[in-house]
């Protein structure tokens, strides 16, 4: 018991200051982006919107935000249904190379990412499609595609082997069961891999910046402010980034732990 | 005579060099009830998916109202089952998935909750059409899986093992269900299942499969207390199965030899001739025991090894001084007159008439 307490209020602080070390960098940033003075010096300056006002007007920030919302909404679309026809594949079929099939799908996030832009960028300009906000979308896509992948996998995972037959039973036929069966089945699957991907894109800027030519999504423009001079507009703008990207994340989360703690309790 | 509803000709199915069923010949009448019993992997559950057009027979035809249904897609035949897992749809209402296969046939939205409401009330479980699966006990979701079935109005309803996930208690009223329905409604059941309890308690006819054949096919009674061969008599269990050589053979009579003695069977239909092994089985209910020496044909001595206690028959494990088993079921009440305990001695004896004598295989 008594050992127990102990190692519970020991793991407790461990977890505590692992949260402290990941988002002490994020929370600064948040506290400086209202922060009336130019450099981040603590003892801080006033309360002030100032950067957050200069970024909203900013004609460009805007159109780089409504790049990164395009690119992001269009790269979730097709990432989760590219996702969710390989994990189908992989769940019904059995074919001679789907060791091979399924590593190829999940190569993309374990090779370097400027390697990874590098080579888009090469291969875009080849084929005459670098420099589009759709490059940038065919990028991400493939980018991101293994997250949908994993995540729609885990669910059909846990799907009883008979309910598909049980459906053609009851005189569905294939398409009718994908509709009425499969898919209902991986809704809340599907939506967490559609905002996983989400995330992943409107945060990525690696491969962004190589193909996207004059076409730039936030994270570029951050880094061009940064590049710039030191510039607490960056601050406001990322912390603004952050919420986005940890809304989505949040959300996958949920639309994948509810279901998941629902199937346990069942 | 009405055409049988199913027939199975010389039906086989491999799985690559797995063979899952050798070969079957057997008829389906309109408005039985039939099991198919046997142990796991005997290929049970295989012949009737292959019925349902979920496997596809390897060799063979399978006929349905007289038209081969070899090439007929699952979701083109009118052959619902109710499966073992239940299948569930886990995402919809009991309701919405009774309505499911109506749905899919294109019956409008009016007359599908109709429908579906009927059958959930008649299987008692209305209260709960607009509840989630998950929140539905066993016996609640078996009922939901039947009403789904059910609910296409077919012709032939096929069962596997539905009833192996249920509570004891509940086995016993889901058979009730079960027979009732079969019987108001006329229609064929096909009920896969490894439990001979299940199996005798509602089967018209019971087929018996071994090894991917069918190893004998009769009432409940007739495999019961006529065991075709000795695998179905070992597999029924609760059987004394004696095994020895015809010594002695008359008209209706026959003295079989074995290590514990010559006994006398009477000859069914099978033909011996001297000298050839034979076995016997004799129902364990049939034995009697009592404390001295009867004054009767066939006979054993035999040392009280253990009993097994059920409600209130009880069954006795009993062996002879040559090893042989013996099995003996009776009454409680009649049995607490002899006073045994284990290691006891104590005679048994049997009529002629009780002991079946096995064909070959």
């Amino acid at each position: 018991m008594n050992a127990n307490r102990t190692l519970n209020v020991a793991l407790t602080i461990y977890v505590g200051l692992i949260f402290a070390f990941v988002f002490a960098p994020i929370i600064f940033s948040l506290i400086f982006s209202f922060n009336s003075q130019r450099f981040p010096t603590i003892p801080l300056g006033s309360f002030s919107t100032e950067w957050y006002e200069k970024i909203l007007s900013d004609p460009d920030v805007w159109q780089a935000a409504r790049n990164s919302l395009i690119v992001s909404c269009s790269t979730a679309v097709i990432a989760t249904f590219l996702g969710f026809c390989t994990a189908y594949s992989d769940y019904r079929y059995n074919f001679r190379f789907k060791g091979p099939y399924l590593a190829l799908i999940l190569l993309p996030p374990t090779i370097p990412l400027i390697i990874m832009a590098l080579a888009m960028l090469a291969w875009f300009s080849k084929i005459g499609t670098s420099g589009q906000l759709y490059s940038i979308i065919i990028a991400h896509s493939v980018l991101t595609a293994p997250f949908a992948m994993a995540v729609i996998r885990l669910r059909l995972n846990q799907m009883d082997p008979d309910l598909e037959s049980a459906a053609w039973n009851l005189g569905a036929s294939e398409w009718a069961t994908m509709l009425h069966v499969i898919i209902p089945f991986c809704k809340p699957a599907i939506a967490s891999g559609l905002f996983l991907t989400a995330a992943v894109s409107f945060d990525e800027f690696a491969v962004a910046w190589f193909v996207s030519g004059l076409n730039k999504t936030l994270p570029i423009v951050i880094l061009e402010i940064v590049q710039g001079n030191i510039d607490p507009q960056v601050n406001a703008i990322g912390t603004f980034v952050f919420l986005i990207s940890i809304t989505l994340v949040v959300l996958a989360q949920l639309f994948f732990a509810s279901r998941q703690m629902k199937s346990i309790r069942s | 005579m009405t055409p049988p509803l199913v027939v199975f000709d010389h039906v086989q199915k491999h799985f690559g060099d797995f063979t899952a069923v050798k070969e079957m010949n057997f008829e389906i009448n309109e408005g039985e009830f039939l099991a198919i019993m046997g142990p796991s992997g005997c290929g049970k559950t295989t012949t009737l998916r292959m019925l349902a057009g979920l496997d596809a027979p390897s060799a063979g035809e399978i006929r349905l109202n007289g038209r081969v249904m070899n090439n007929v897609e699952p979701h083109e035949r009118d052959t619902p089952l109710v499966w073992q897992s239940l299948a569930l749809f886990p995402f919809l209402t009991a309701r919405q998935n009774v309505e499911f296969g109506l749905k899919m046939r294109g019956i409008g939205k009016a007359e599908r909750g109709e429908r579906a409401l009927k059958w959930l009330d008649k299987m008692q479980i209305l209260q709960f059409a607009d509840r989630d699966i998950s929140t539905l006990s066993g016996g609640q979701k078996q009922r939901v899986a039947l009403a789904r079935s059910l609910v296409m109005e077919p012709q032939i309803l096929l069962l596997d093992e539905p009833l192996s996930a249920l509570d004891a208690h509940l086995v016993i009223r889901m058979q009730a269900v079960l027979t009732d329905l079969q019987r108001e409604l006329g229609i064929t059941f096909v009920y896969v299942t490894h439990s001979q309890s299940e199996a005798f308690a509602m089967a018209d006819r019971v087929v018996i499969m071994g090894d991917g054949e069918i190893s004998q096919i009769g009432s409940p009674k007739d495999i019961y207390r006529s065991p075709a061969n000795r695998f179905v008599a070992e597999f029924v269990g609760r059987n004394n199965i004696l095994s020895g050589t015809l010594a002695e053979l008359s008209d209706s009579s026959a003295q079989i030899q074995t290590p514990s003695g010559a006994f006398k069977v009477n000859l069914n239909d099978v033909t011996l001739t001297d000298g050839q092994p034979t076995s016997f089985v004799i129902s364990a209910d049939l034995v009697h025991i009592s404390q001295t020496e009867p004054d009767a044909q066939n006979k054993a001595f035999c040392k009280l090894i253990s009993e097994e206690f059920v409600g209130s028959m009880v069954t006795l494990f009993l062996e002879d001084t040559h090893g042989q088993e013996f099995k003996v079921q009776m009454q409680e009440r009649e049995l607490s007159k002899f006073e045994l305990k284990g290691g006891d001695q104590i005679w048994l004896n049997w009529d002629a008439n009780s002991a079946h004598v096995l064909n070959r295989e």
